[in-house]
């Protein structure tokens, strides 16, 4: 084992590479009247990501830079950024792949905004509390569960990373902060398919109103940008179906009370 | 337990107030034992919580086993705190068990050992055979040998730790997310030097301050060193970065261990539908400067896919760095030559009063790290006041956004 590696080896280096990146990072501090852009150089490796050319613009750079991580895997959903104008996690973008000499970062749009690149979750956090979790399920052990039948074809709710990048892109939230959005909705779905002795019922009666999921324009921005899979607009047309088959049900007198 | 404390601390405007530096699960677990204990905290963190070293481990709650031949302190602490984590944070865990797995002949050899080690340690620990092992686990490599079973966890690595930020907040704690200490107000007093605040930047304002103290915790974990230095203080934390390889696809349930004395690329963790294969170790003079080479990363995948062959044809997701804080005499060339076993520093003893470092440990320890740092501080604060962590139940994650 060595006491310092060779520089040379590694894969996300961010100088002496030869390929330089210009960064145009939104800044933005507390007390500012509106944002504008600074512009940054740095050398990228092939494995170098967004969030590492971000951290080497901190570290060497400008110590003012606002941003930010945590487990740089996408794991923990904190480095949601808009680069180049799509919603992607930071510590997952490789630079070069993106294709562009300079590459265009801002945060994530729709939440309340704490400096440069950092939001504030609270809003986020919010809109889940106003659905999906406060749920008190009878058992919160998995084994108690009676689990729908092909349940490992679903998609996980459980992947959500809390991220924000479906609020971010989602074109209704942009316009109407009243609508739940994708993120809650989807966990929504994943309550009443598997609701572990949870009267359904109670979590549908919230998704089917004119702010949850029938203010969905269905544009499929929020699938396209989460980052794990966890299809929230699928998730909306569900519950949409659900919705519809129990109304129809309750017009025939079908609905047990 | 409450009556056996002679003071009872209330939270009070005149309580002690305790800043500490470092907003990783080590700070947290700080900031809350010592708010339990009555005292006014506030943390500081120059970035996000958890941005440091505790969002980037592997995310494995320890069951002790990988230490229970060569650290044996080390092992048995570490089930402690497993069983008590299990208790006061239920629903962080999968409680998915770990699989130390022997694939070579001398794997084998090792395992009578190694089992009898996790039992003397009080871990419990499980034989399963190669037919019961690749029962339960298909894709490990049908070569292997024989298992072990202990509990293992999979952790998430930044919800755990923002579990403690969020009840110590709730419980009164003022917790300062891009807010970097850039220097230390130091007092000349009649028996030497003492802490009396920090100065510090808001990074989303650009604001400079200081927060008065009487006393200073040193949370960096491996920025341990720069931060002590603020106060003039030298401290034997070292960096000793390890490369992680996270790759796409579930390929375990359990938390897949090569069964052999600790070496690289040993591990492969379950983490969502991700394997998170871990690590290796060297030392680095600057834990801003990390850097991830080649070579070890295709280590990780060579020897996980030792364990688990299909890793050697998985998409990776991403590959990083982090860098554990290593205690130890400086000249050891080697991380895995330091201990791992934590420690706190009372700086009175280099000539400092009112800061004390806290570092060493690891994710699965974190409460145990803040109780002993906590019964220094109070102890140097005069304060009797008992630890409640081993029992209270933290707040959700989600409290913390609240």
């Amino acid at each position: 084992m060595n006491a310092e590696l060779d520089p040379a080896s590694d894969t996300h280096a961010t100088a002496d590479t030869g390929v330089p990146i210009r960064f145009r990072v939104y800044r933005r501090k507390a007390g500012d009247r509106g944002g504008h852009f600074d512009e940054f150089t740095i050398e990228v490796a092939p494995d170098t990501t967004v969030l590492d050319a971000l951290v080497a613009i901190r570290t060497r750079l400008d110590p003012t830079l606002v941003l930010r991580h945590s487990c740089f895997h996408a794991s923990c959903g904190t480095c949601g950024l808009r680069v180049n104008d799509a919603e992607v996690m930071g510590c997952v973008t490789k630079v070069l792949e993106l294709g562009t000499s300079t590459v265009k970062v801002e945060p994530i749009a729709n939440e309340a905004l704490v400096s440069d690149l950092a939001t504030d979750m609270v809003d986020f956090y919010a809109r889940l509390a106003a659905i999906g979790r406060p749920l008190i399920r009878d058992s919160e052990w998995l084994a108690d569960s009676i689990e729908p039948a092909g349940i490992e074809s679903y998609n996980r709710f459980e992947s959500c990373i809390e991220c924000g990048l479906c609020i971010s892109a989602c074109p209704v939230v942009a316009t109407d902060s009243r609508y739940l959005g994708p993120a809650a909705l989807a966990a929504a779905e994943r309550a009443v398919a598997e609701p572990r002795g949870l009267d359904p019922n109670f979590v549908l009666d919230l998704a089917d109103d004119p702010q949850a999921a029938w203010r969905c324009h269905a544009a499929f921005e929020c699938t396209e940008a989460c980052p794990s899979a966890v299809d929230p607009a699928g998730a909306i047309m569900a519950l949409r179906r659900r919705a519809a088959s129990r109304r129809l049900r309750s017009l025939f007198g079908w609905r047990k009370p | 337990m409450r009556g056996s404390a002679k003071v009872q601390m209330s939270q009070s405007a005149s309580a002690p107030h305790v800043v500490i530096v470092g907003g990783g699960g080590t700070g947290g677990a700080v900031a809350h034992d010592l708010t339990l204990r009555g005292l006014r905290v506030t943390l500081v963190e120059r970035g996000e919580l958890t941005s440091g070293t505790t969002g980037r481990h592997h995310g494995l709650l320890h069951s002790g086993a990988r230490y229970a031949v060569k650290d044996r302190e080390s092992a048995v602490e570490c089930i402690e705190e497993n069983r008590i984590l299990r208790t006061i944070a239920p629903g962080s865990f999968e409680e998915n068990d770990g699989l130390f797995v022997a694939i070579t002949e001398a794997d084998e050899a090792y395992e009578p050992l190694f089992f009898e080690s996790c039992l003397a340690s009080g871990i419990p620990a499980r034989r399963v055979s190669r037919a019961e092992a690749l029962r339960l686990e298909p894709n490990l490599n049908p070569a292997l040998r024989c298992a072990v079973q202990v509990p293992d966890g999979t952790i998430d690595a930044m919800r755990l730790p923002l579990r403690f930020f969020a009840t110590a907040k709730r419980n009164g704690a003022t917790i300062k997310p891009f807010t970097e200490a850039v220097a230390m107000t130091i007092a000349a007093g009649v028996s030497g030097r003492a802490v009396r605040g920090v100065s510090v930047v808001d990074r989303s304002s650009g604001a400079r301050y200081e927060i008065g103290a009487d006393l200073v915790v040193n949370a960096g974990g491996p920025w341990a060193e720069k931060i002590a230095a603020l106060a003039g203080v030298d401290v034997p934390i070292s960096p000793s970065p390890g490369v992680l390889v996270a790759v796409r696809g579930r390929y375990a349930n359990m938390v897949i261990n090569r069964l052999h004395a600790s070496g690289d690329g040993d591990i492969v963790v379950p983490q969502r539908e991700l394997s998170v294969i871990g690590t290796s170790s060297w030392l680095a003079a600057d834990p801003d400067h990390l850097t991830v080479p080649a070579d070890h990363v295709a280590m990780m995948i060579s020897e996980g896919s030792a364990m688990i062959p299909a890793i050697a044809a998985a998409a990776v997701r991403a590959t990083w760095s982090a860098a554990r804080p290593l205690i130890g005499e400086r000249g050891a060339t080697s991380g895995r030559e330091l201990s791992r076993t934590f420690k706190c520093f009372d700086h009175a003893a280099d000539g400092v009063e009112g800061f004390v470092t806290i570092s060493g440990g690891k994710a699965t320890t974190l409460r145990a790290m803040a109780e002993a740092a906590a019964n220094v501080v109070c102890g140097k604060l005069g304060i009797e006041s008992p630890c409640r962590t081993r029992e209270y139940r933290l707040a959700p994650h989600t409290a913390y956004y609240a």
